[in-house]
This record gives structure tokens, C-alpha cells and sequence, in this order.
């Protein structure tokens, strides 16, 4: 049974042959000005990284990729290509649109599997940054500074670096080597990573500000927020990201064979939740809303994914009371119908309940994936300027309202700021890593 | 249902599509599935004295992922027996009456070998016989094929050897590896030749392999020229034929061979003065059966234009083929592109600003990517027609001149005589 439950979890999509890789490489028209390029958050020159498939210079195509993401193995696997540049790809108007995220792969599993140096430390500069989390922000800050010369101290407080990559992202979609590989490159630039060390007990902010030149917050989000209903401390209510970390480390149990599971929400989150349910052998999953289709915020790849993994959705429908049987463990959840009412603030509709049509259904298990809390002490440990746990930045320097503190990543998307994708992260670490070099090399100027 | 019979100078067949004398034509076991598979006619693979052949023999270009984009080849003539290869002949013609063979061959530049061999092959029924001037490796080094071949004095001497003993039509084939074919061309004729056929197979070197540093192919650790053919070999051969074809001294029947990879190809090369083809590379990379749909598509092809006749296109196109110094100078195209069609690769931009006249400019249009071409400094190259992916996106369109025409020919005549 194990052995299938671990079967479930393997990488979904196999990588491409040399021969599918090359024909599809081949495909590429070479586009001048590409709009693929324009798509990337990364900015990777797409159409070169192809070319190089195609004229067999792996090396060279890997490299393009990286230089550009820090971790390009990663987005090639995880990125919402068809939103980003395969969306873009001009084939869409003719014929179909490069599989750019499968040559991503091809290219970047070269460069794992021959174990190449594909960058090199700098010349050190005498300069320390202290960065905050290990998360793709985090990596890719750290990976570019080093290169500049700076010496680099990553803060982890999980046991492994790689952040939502390792801990987060479903392993069939990514699996924890190809993160640790990316870790691996980073730590190969001199890049010391601490991780068990949280921020606030091992070592406190104070310490950071006063030991390094320059800060970078890249600590992400938090746990799951509580629904705020009745029984959610019943035993088998989860937390989204918990219960796929869980899957993640360790040893897949098989608590949920033949069991029914209620995911609570509609984002990717959600359907990671509901996913993995299916594959850890649950009888029945369903994802539960209380708007309809139209307003999940879920990717339609995802939703697609979903369906297929069989996952069964019901819109317009809200948790009441979670229902616990004497031993404390979920037997059933109380939700209401619900209808689309005038629109809020934000522009959506907003969800009525519709009086009178509670209803009970039997579930196992429940998983919250109801959004994210944010790490507010911790910002605030830092003395940082925050709007509702988003800490507020310049978004031209990333800076924070301390000057030498720069966030990037999760922990400054929300409130309308950012996007929270993997590759956006990565390009925002960047991004403050050449801040700070800037800033190194024309202090004059921004004095 | 269009007649696709030919008769080149004499030798009839079912359909234009031979199999030139090569390695799909080594036996009696190929040449009846080739006939059993449609092929009308088959040029036998070269007869002369057994050689031996060398292990590693071809070749192949890869071009952007497309496999045998060209193709290489070291193999010499046959190396069975003559008896064994007569017997096969005979054989097959027993089989298949109303095909064509014609046996190819090649022998030391004398009187009597020329005699000898065309009594031997014209005794087992051949249809034709076709001189091998042509082969450019290994026979090349020993006086025969292209060495030969690029001599016209023993063109048209060993061309007269074979037609003083031949009863069957003639046909000389001509290496391309000579700086004017028509000159060869011309040598066979006056040597006697009922026809001409080209190209054999142009000196070539496939490759050097980047690990190993040896050549592609290697025997053992080492590489001679080859010949080369296939799709790529196409322009070069369509041009020979068609020198050849508008020609007043090249009056015979040509046998267009090259690159013919579909009946699009072949019928190209039979407007430009083909009266058939000869096809190998294609076969070799595809098998026998490729010729249905060289029949089926130039059947169709005749039908759709209503043309009873595959013999009423041949040499249609020779009279548009002529010297630069008779092209009008005045004459104007421009390229106009359909934005509705465009998919914005921006090739056509990019080809045009690097490399040829700086004319089609980029432009945002209420946040639409457009691109738009400056008419009065396009000069009609069609570079951007060319690298276009997409059909219908760009357009080469006649524009008026204001001027009458006028070639360079009659410009430099009409100066001459002011100068008088």
C-alpha cells in the first residue's frame, strides 16, 4: 500500500526525450523582441535557452535559464507557463505554443544530472547581508550577492532550506530534489544557510541589524488562518500547508485511505490540499466554496488537475460547525447554501447565506485552505512598517521602512502589491540583491 | 485521369518517375519491387568491372532537426558480377515489359570496352542505356565517372564509342562537378547522345565528427569526397537542367535527376525541360512506396490544370529562364504585410534591419504590436516573405512603374549608341 501511496507522489509530468526535446526545439521560430521574454517575471531569454537545445549546447542553454532564475528548475515545473510565456508564445495564433516550460526542464535536468558549475562566487567585497528565509526570494537574493562578492547568511527556521519549494509545492509537481539541487548551487557560491534557526528565538532581529550591512526579509507566509467555527480543534482538521508538508517530509501515512475529506476554499492551496487527499487514498474529496466557479482564484490548470484527480467541487457553499464524534475526531460538517449578493469593496460578489438551508455531510477529515496569516511579529521585531501583516515597501527598491531592511517574496504580496508566484518571488530577490549592490557602488548618489 | 506515358528519345514509360542508377537499383530483387510498387522505370545500378566497395559508406545532413536534408555517399559501381547482373536484367524485363531499364554504365575510356559492355546489356533487352561521366569518388581516381566526365573531348570520344555498336537510345550522364555543364552537355551531343541526364551527385564531405575528429563518414580512421544529393542538391540541379534546356546546342531529351523528393519537384524539373525524372535519395530515405503519391499528386495536378498529357508540360518554363542582362530593370514589387494575419514573431522586422534594407518599422497601434513596411525604400528582395512563419502574413505585390521597362542589355545598347 505504501509503496502506491509513494507511487502517487512521484513527479506527474516525465521529462523529455532528447528526440521530443529537439523536434520541439526546432519548433521555436526564434521570435525577435519575443513576447515570451516579456511574460517571464525572470525575464529569461527564452528563445536563446531553445536555440541551444536545439544546437545541443546544454550547457549554455542551463545556463541561460539560471542566470535569469535562480531556481529555473523550479519554475519550469511550477510556473502557470500557460499564463506566463507559453500564453504569450506567438505559435498561439497559428499553430500551438512552444512547450517552453517542459524545455525549461529538459535543459535544467541536464545541468543537475552532469553536475556542472554553472556560476562563481565574486571577488569578496568585505560587505555582509543577513537574509531572512530560505524561500525562492531568499535563494535567489542570496545567490545573485554572492556572485557580486558580498558574504551571505541565510536565517531558515525550518530543517531544510528551499522554503514553499521544499515544503509547499506538491512533490508530483516538484519533487524535493530538484529544490535541494537548487539549494545546493547557492550554498556552492560560499552562501552560509542556518537552518533551525528562527528568527526571534534563536537569534533576535536586534542581533541581525546590528551584525550585517544590509537585511533581506524573505520569510514568506504563515499557517493557515482559522476558519472561526465551532470544532476546529478536532482530531483530522488540517492545515492546507501543513498537510502538504507533511506529505513532503517523511513517510506517507495512510490515515486517509478510504476516507471522505471536505477542503474548505478555492485556491491553489486548496486544490494542493484536495490533490494530495485524492493520492493519500481518500475515497471522496471535495473542495467547498462559498462563491461559484467564476470567483475561485485558482488556476484553470489547476481546476482542470483537480477534476481529473477526481475532486468533486460544490459552490456556494459554507462551513458552519465542524462535527466531532466523543472521542474528539471529525464525523461530519455543518455548511449552508449559499447565494451571490452585491458587490464588496474589492469588487466581488459577496457571499449570503441563504437562511434555513444548513445542511450536514459526513466527511473524515477537513482541510482549511483559506488563505494565509502573516508573520506579524516577526516584521514587527524588525520594527518594520506593515498594512495587515503586508510589509509596506518602495516597490522601485524594495526597501522597507528601515533603509537597510529590503522584503521581498510572499511577505510583500497582498493589499494589491505583488503576485504570488514562485517566479515572481524569484525575480524580487533578485531584484534586492542588485538594489544593495547599487547602492554599494553609488552610495554617493543615493545619499 | 491524365496520361502520364513519357518517351525520352525513344524509351517509353508508364509514368515519369525512374530510380536513377544507384543503390535502391543494385539488384533484380529491387527493381521489381520498385516496378510492383509503381516506379516506371529504372536506371541499373552502374555496370562495368566488379569493384570493391569499402564498409561505412554514407552519409547524411541534418538540417534544424529534418533528417537527410542531404545525403553523402562513397559507394562506387556494382560489385556483382556482370553475368549475375544480366541474368537479373533479363529476368526483370521478362516481368515487367512495359518498364524501363536502362542499364548504366562505366568502363576505361576505350573503344573497345565501350563495345563490348553495350552488346553485352543491349543482348538481355535494356531500353536504353545511360554513360556514367558522372560518378565523382573512387572510379574518379581510376580515369572514369566525373574524371571522365569533366573532359568534354572524352565526352563526346567515348559517347561515339557507345553509339557506334548501341540499337537502344543513349543517354550520357553529366557530373555536376564542372564549372559550365552545358559544355559537357554540348560534348555528348556532338559525341552522338539521344539524351543527356543530370546531375549525378556534387563532391562533398558530410561531416567531421566533433568528439573524434574523424571525418563523417570514417572508414577505419579515414575519409575521401563523396558525392552528395538529396533535397538540398534541388536548386543546383533545377538550374543545370534548365541551362541545359535553353540551350540551342543541347537539343535532346534531359533526364532531370536531383533533389526530387515529390511530384511537386518533378514536375518543376519537367516545365523547366525535363522530359522525366530520376529519383533515388527520396526512395533511399523513405522506401519504394513514396511513388504513389508521386503519381497520385501529378495526376491530380494535371487534372486540376487540364492538361491531357504529362508530355504537354515539359520545357514550359525554358523560355522565362534567361540572363540577368534581359531582366527589366523597372520592374517593382514591394512587400505588404496583413497585420490581421501577422502573429508577431517580428522575423521579418529583425531580417529586414540586420540584414538587408532597413524597411519594415515596429509600432504599437492602440497597444497592439504592428509592424508596417516603408514602400519607398523596400526594393522587393522578398527576405521578409522568406523567414515568415505564417501564410498569407506577408505579400509581394506588383507596383506600376512609371517608366517603361527596360534590361540592362538594352540600356547599355541604347548608351553605346549615344556614344557612337
Amino acid at each position: 500500500m505504501t509503496s502506491q501511496l509513494e507511487q502517487n507522489f512521484m513527479e506527474m509530468t516525465s521529462k523529455m526525450t532528447k528526440n521530443e526535446a529537439q523536434e520541439e526545439a526546432n519548433r521555436c521560430l526564434y521570435c525577435y523582441d519575443a513576447p515570451c521574454i516579456t511574460a517571464c517575471p525572470t525575464s529569461i531569454p527564452i528563445p536563446s535557452f531553445i536555440k541551444k537545445i536545439a544546437s545541443s549546447n546544454m550547457l549554455g542553454s542551463a545556463k541561460t535559464i539560471m542566470e535569469a532564475n535562480p531556481i529555473g528548475a523550479s519554475c519550469a515545473r511550477v510556473c502557470p507557463t500557460e499564463e506566463l510565456c507559453e500564453g504569450a508564445c506567438v505559435l498561439n495564433s497559428s499553430t500551438k505554443p512552444i512547450k517552453i516550460g517542459h524545455l525549461q526542464r529538459y535543459a535544467t535536468d541536464w545541468a543537475m544530472e552532469s553536475d556542472v558549475e554553472l556560476f562563481k562566487k565574486g571577488q569578496p567585497n568585505g560587505q555582509k547581508v543577513a537574509i531572512v528565509g530560505a524561500g525562492p526570494a531568499g535563494l535567489s537574493a542570496a545567490r545573485e550577492l554572492s556572485r557580486f562578492g558580498y558574504s551571505v547568511t541565510i536565517f531558515e527556521g525550518e530543517a531544510k532550506a528551499g522554503g514553499l519549494g521544499n515544503y509547499g509545492i506538491v512533490s508530483f509537481r516538484l519533487p524535493n530534489d530538484v529544490v535541494d539541487w537548487e539549494v545546493a548551487q547557492v550554498v556552492k557560491l560560499g552562501v552560509d544557510i542556518k537552518t533551525n534557526t528562527t528568527v526571534g528565538v534563536d537569534i533576535s532581529a536586534e542581533e541581525i541589524l546590528a551584525q550585517y550591512d544590509s537585511v533581506i526579509l524573505a520569510v514568506g507566509m504563515g499557517a493557515v488562518p482559522n476558519l472561526g467555527i465551532k470544532g476546529e480543534e478536532l482530531a483530522g482538521v488540517h492545515d492546507a500547508i501543513e498537510f502538504v508538508k507533511h506529505t513532503k517530509m517523511g513517510a506517507l501515512t495512510e490515515d486517509l485511505v478510504g476516507k471522505r475529506v471536505a477542503v474548505i476554499g478555492a485556491g491553489n492551496t486548496a486544490i494542493d490540499g484536495a490533490t494530495c487527499a485524492v493520492r493519500l487514498g481518500a475515497e471522496q474529496v471535495d473542495i467547498l466554496y462559498r462563491r461559484t466557479e467564476k470567483e475561485m482564484t485558482a488556476y484553470q490548470f489547476e481546476y482542470e488537475f483537480a477534476k481529473q484527480d477526481g475532486v468533486g467541487f460544490k459552490w456556494l457553499t459554507a462551513p458552519q460547525q465542524i462535527i466531532g464524534d466523543d472521542a474528539g475526531k471529525v464525523v461530519g460538517l455543518e455548511c449552508v447554501k449559499m447565494k451571490l449578493g452585491e458587490a464588496g469593496a474589492d469588487g466581488r460578489q459577496r457571499p449570503e447565506v441563504i437562511k434555513g438551508s444548513e445542511f450536514v455531510i459526513e466527511v473524515d477529515a477537513v482541510i482549511k485552505a483559506i488563505g494565509q496569516t502573516r508573520f506579524v511579529s516577526l516584521i514587527e521585531s524588525f520594527g518594520l512598517q506593515h498594512t495587515n501583516g503586508v510589509v509596506d515597501i518602495d516597490e522601485t527598491t524594495m526597501q522597507t521602512s528601515n533603509d537597510k531592511v529590503f522584503a521581498c517574496g510572499d511577505v510583500v504580496f497582498g493589499n494589491g502589491q505583488g503576485e504570488a508566484m514562485v517566479v515572481t518571488a524569484a525575480q524580487q530577490g533578485k531584484d534586492a540583491a542588485y538594489i544593495i549592490h547599487e547602492r554599494l557602488r553609488k552610495p554617493s548618489e543615493i545619499a | 485521369m491524365a496520361d502520364l506515358r513519357i518517351d525520352l528519345a525513344g524509351i517509353k514509360s508508364p509514368n515519369p518517375f525512374w530510380l536513377a542508377s544507384a543503390p535502391p537499383t543494385n539488384s533484380g530483387y529491387q527493381v521489381q519491387r520498385a516496378f510492383e510498387a509503381g516506379w516506371g522505370g529504372a536506371v541499373w545500378k552502374t555496370l562495368g568491372e566488379p569493384i570493391l566497395n569499402v564498409s561505412s559508406r554514407f552519409a547524411a545532413v541534418s538540417y534544424n532537426g529534418q533528417r537527410v536534408a542531404g545525403f553523402n555517399n562513397i559507394e562506387l559501381i556494382t560489385d556483382r558480377p556482370l553475368e549475375v547482373n544480366l541474368q537479373e536484367i533479363l529476368e526483370t524485363k521478362k516481368r515487367f515489359p512495359n518498364h524501363a531499364i536502362i542499364a548504366s554504365l562505366m568502363v576505361e575510356p576505350k573503344q573497345e570496352k565501350w563495345h563490348e559492355i553495350v552488346k553485352k546489356v543491349e543482348a538481355v533487352g535494356v531500353d536504353g542505356l545511360e554513360l556514367n561521366f558522372g560518378c565523382p569518388h573512387g572510379m574518379a581516381e581510376r580515369g572514369m565517372g566525373a574524371a571522365s566526365g569533366q573532359v568534354p573531348e572524352l565526352v563526346e570520344k567515348q559517347t561515339y564509342w557507345a553509339k557506334e555498336v548501341a540499337r537502344t537510345p543513349v543517354i550520357v550522364k553529366l557530373t555536376p562537378n564542372i564549372t559550365d555543364i552545358t559544355v559537357t552537355a554540348e560534348a555528348a551531343v556532338r559525341g552522338g547522345a539521344d539524351a543527356v541526364s543530370m546531375i549525378n551527385t556534387i563532391n562533398s564531405l558530410a561531416g567531421v565528427d566533433l568528439d573524434s575528429w574523424n571525418t563523417v563518414p570514417h572508414v577505419g580512421g579515414k575519409g575521401a569526397h563523396g558525392g552528395y544529393s538529396g533535397a538540398a542538391v534541388k536548386p543546383i540541379a533545377l538550374n543545370m537542367v534548365a541551362e541545359c534546356a535553353r540551350n540551342p546546342f543541347v537539343n535532346v531529351p534531359i533526364s532531370g535527376i536531383g533533389g526530387i523528393s515529390n511530384w511537386r519537384d518533378a514536375a518543376e524539373f519537367m516545365l523547366m525541360g525535363a522530359t522525366g525524372v530520376q529519383v533515388c535519395t527520396a526512395a533511399m530515405h523513405h522506401g519504394f512506396s513514396i511513388v504513389e503519391d508521386m503519381i497520385d499528386g501529378l495526376n491530380n495536378y494535371l487534372d486540376e490544370k487540364g492538361i491531357a498529357s504529362v508530355m504537354d508540360i515539359v520545357g514550359q518554363s525554358v523560355q522565362r529562364y534567361s540572363n540577368w542582362g534581359d531582366l527589366d530593370l523597372n520592374y517593382k514589387i514591394v512587400a505588404e504585410i496583413n497585420n490581421e494575419v501577422c502573429i508577431n514573431c517580428n522575423k521579418c522586422h529583425i531580417a529586414c534591419e540586420d540584414t538587408a534594407h532597413q524597411c519594415i518599422d515596429l509600432y504599437t497601434e492602440s497597444g497592439r504590436p504592428m509592424l508596417k513596411v516603408r514602400e519607398q525604400d523596400c526594393v522587393g528582395c522578398n527576405l521578409c516573405a522568406i523567414v515568415c512563419p505564417v501564410e498569407g502574413a506577408i505579400s509581394m505585390v506588383e507596383r506600376m512603374s512609371t517608366i517603361a521597362p527596360m534590361t540592362w542589355n538594352e540600356r547599355q545598347s541604347i548608351i553605346s549608341s549615344f556614344a557612337r
